[in-house]
């Protein structure tokens, strides 16, 4: 298990890279690189230059270049705030079936947890909740609304 | 649910099978539904009000809730009352049967209601008009305010008569009742019976609730709630109101389901970014891992003898419908069409599985047989998902949404059925929007 997922998301970082080089002229905002949010709205920040969230690919939990350095900059400020703890929250988009979606909210927020643990920072200060898509940030019917709801957020816990 | 109802049978059926001549085939669509009257049921009672019913008016409020069951079917077309020609109580002792059948009626439905020591006494018959004879024949006592079951209970065993399959009027659906806008929705477990009546909230929306579904009796619920923020599977007793959560686990558990004997839950547990399928026994609380694979294993199902389990697996790159063993060994992939599957739900009878498909930017729900064979979709829409069978496996019941514009307006979400023929797709009315419904078994068997 813990093997195959250290191989898994191994796997996740190559494709993801090769993926990327392919679409490297992805738009500047709105949906880019395959159907990944790339803009700054509903986006809010843990401090200074820190995003809270990063965005996902239709059916996906890979992490894009954009949201790799999301999260290492999350880290950095957790390495920063010792105090601090956080709960990551992971997002499905409306086009899923329920349960699934919860499913794979869930495993998007541990894609961005695993990414944190790798730059240093302790599982225990990281728990996950899975929001399926219950909690969509924007309501409209749009494949951008979608796709700024296929998301993880960071949330400081205290 | 037993405290409140019981019944007698006085008499059992008399059947004629070998000399009645209506029958109506519901195993395809019928497009010339069967003309039935329902006349009012005789009212043999003096007084005007009893424990607060209006006591005579009892029997016409009876068969206009055995009308619009039969409405709801497709099959039959209760005609109207304007037309008939015979009080209640002779009709109830012998009809004139010519003079029904000149009002194009095939099969008439009379009764008769009386009150005896606080009880409610209800006889009805059912008249096969062409053949001039008698087909069903019953009798029971209830509480009066269970009136509106006496008209299911008529309204089932007139359709298990007519069509030779066990009837589902009788019965409740649990649902999610849903207000407040799409970013900020309010949840809330909610009852009805089968038509939409006596609607009741079980929860007060504190927390968002999903995916309620009952046990093979009826007095328990599985569902999923983010009580305290932590998403559990738990169990409600409908009568008690006792809710406990399911099982020690250290992380999300969801889509619960009951095995057929209700002795287990069967239910998806996720950690560390994978998901998989587990049991818990009710009785020794004994855990059981059912799947052990890096992907999504979800929306477990049981077969009705509960010796298989269908399945929503990702191992195979997007969602797919897998059956397995109880056990989780002999896993297969069973669903092979263009697009992805999901919520697999196996038939009472065993022989088709039920399931959302997605494909093309169009959600489907459809029914393929156990082994794969034999895709049939049965309605396409812009979203619809979560299908649960009537307890004898003729109709899905679902939820769909709609589109929503800019700012989230125009959303919706409603419950709906449709028979497996793919003919008479209906919306249930209910009290605020609707997701997540679980059709219950018959309440009186």
């Amino acid at each position: 298990m813990k093997f195959n997922k250290k191989i898994s998301n191994l796997l996740i970082i190559l494709i993801s890279t090769i993926a990327l080089g392919a679409c490297s002229t992805a738009k500047k905002s709105g949906v880019g690189s395959g159907d990944v949010y790339t803009g700054s709205d509903t986006v809010k920040y843990l401090a200074s230059g820190v995003k809270d969230r990063v965005f996902f690919a239709t059916n996906s939990s890979s992490l894009t270049t954009a949201s790799r350095d999301t999260l290492r900059k999350q880290a950095s400020y957790l390495r920063k705030n010792k105090n601090l703890n956080v709960v990551l929250e992971g997002h499905a988009d409306e086009r899923g079936t329920r349960e699934f979606n919860l499913a794979l909210g869930e495993k998007r927020a541990n894609a961005a947890k695993d990414y944190l643990m790798t730059y240093g920072i302790s599982g225990k200060r990281v728990s996950v909740i899975s929001y399926g898509k219950e909690k969509p940030i924007n309501s409209a019917s749009t494949p951008l609304s979608w796709s700024q709801n296929r998301r993880a957020v960071t949330v400081k816990t205290k | 649910m037993k405290k409140v109802f019981y019944i007698f049978v006085f008499l059992l059926f008399k059947i004629n099978l070998a000399y009645s001549l209506i029958e109506v085939d519901i195993t395809r669509g019928n497009l010339d539904p069967l003309p039935i009257a329902v006349s009012p049921l005789h009212v043999d009672i003096q007084s005007e009000n009893f424990q607060n019913i209006k006591a005579k008016e009892l029997g016409s409020l009876i068969s206009s809730v055995i009308e619009k069951n039969f409405k709801s079917t497709g099959l039959f077309n209760p005609l109207n009352k304007d037309a008939f020609v015979q009080k209640p109580d002779i009709a109830h002792l012998k009809p004139r049967f010519e003079d029904w059948r000149l009002i194009t009626a095939q099969a008439l439905v009379t009764g008769k209601i009386s009150i005896n020591d606080n009880k409610l006494k209800v006889e009805f018959r059912l008249w096969d008009l062409a053949a001039a004879q008698e087909m069903a024949a019953l009798a029971f006592t209830t509480t009066p305010s269970n009136w509106r079951r006496v008209a299911h209970i008529i309204s089932d065993k007139v359709y298990e008569r007519l069509t030779g399959e066990t009837g589902y009027f009788d019965t409740r659906i649990i649902y999610v009742s849903e207000t407040g806008p799409k970013t900020q929705r309010v949840k809330k477990l909610a009852i009805m019976d089968q038509d939409g009546e006596n609607t009741k909230y079980l929860t007060l929306g504190n927390e968002l609730v999903l995916t309620p579904r009952f046990n093979p009796t009826n007095q328990l619920v599985t569902y999923m709630s983010y009580f305290r923020n932590l998403p559990r599977v738990y169990l409600l007793d409908i009568e008690t109101g006792i809710q406990e959560v399911v099982g020690n686990f250290p992380g999300m558990t969801f889509a619960p389901r009951f095995s057929p004997d209700g002795k287990k839950i069967i239910m998806s547990f996720a950690k560390d970014g994978n998901s998989d399928i587990y049991t818990m026994n009710l009785e020794s609380r004994l855990v059981e891992r059912i799947t052990e694979d890096s992907s999504i294993d979800t929306s477990p199902s049981f077969s009705p003898d509960g010796k298989y389990i269908c399945f929503n697996s990702d191992r195979s790159g997007l969602q797919q419908i897998y059956t397995m063993k109880s056990d989780g060994t002999s896993a297969k992939r069973i669903s092979f069409g263009n697009g992805i599957y999901g919520t697999p739900v196996w038939s009472p009878r065993g022989d088709l599985i039920a399931f959302t498909k997605m494909k093309a930017g169009k959600f489907y729900i459809g029914v393929m047989r156990s082994n794969g064979t034999g895709e049939r979709l049965l309605t396409e829409n812009y979203y619809q998902e979560a299908p649960s069978w009537s307890p004898n496996g003729r109709l899905l019941v679902f939820y769909r949404e709609t589109k929503s514009g800019k700012d989230g307006s125009g959303f919706s979400a409603k419950l709906w059925s449709i028979d497996i023929t793919g003919y008479n797709e209906r919306e249930l009315k209910t009290k605020t929007d609707a997701s997540d419904p679980s059709w219950s078994t018959l309440l009186s068997k």
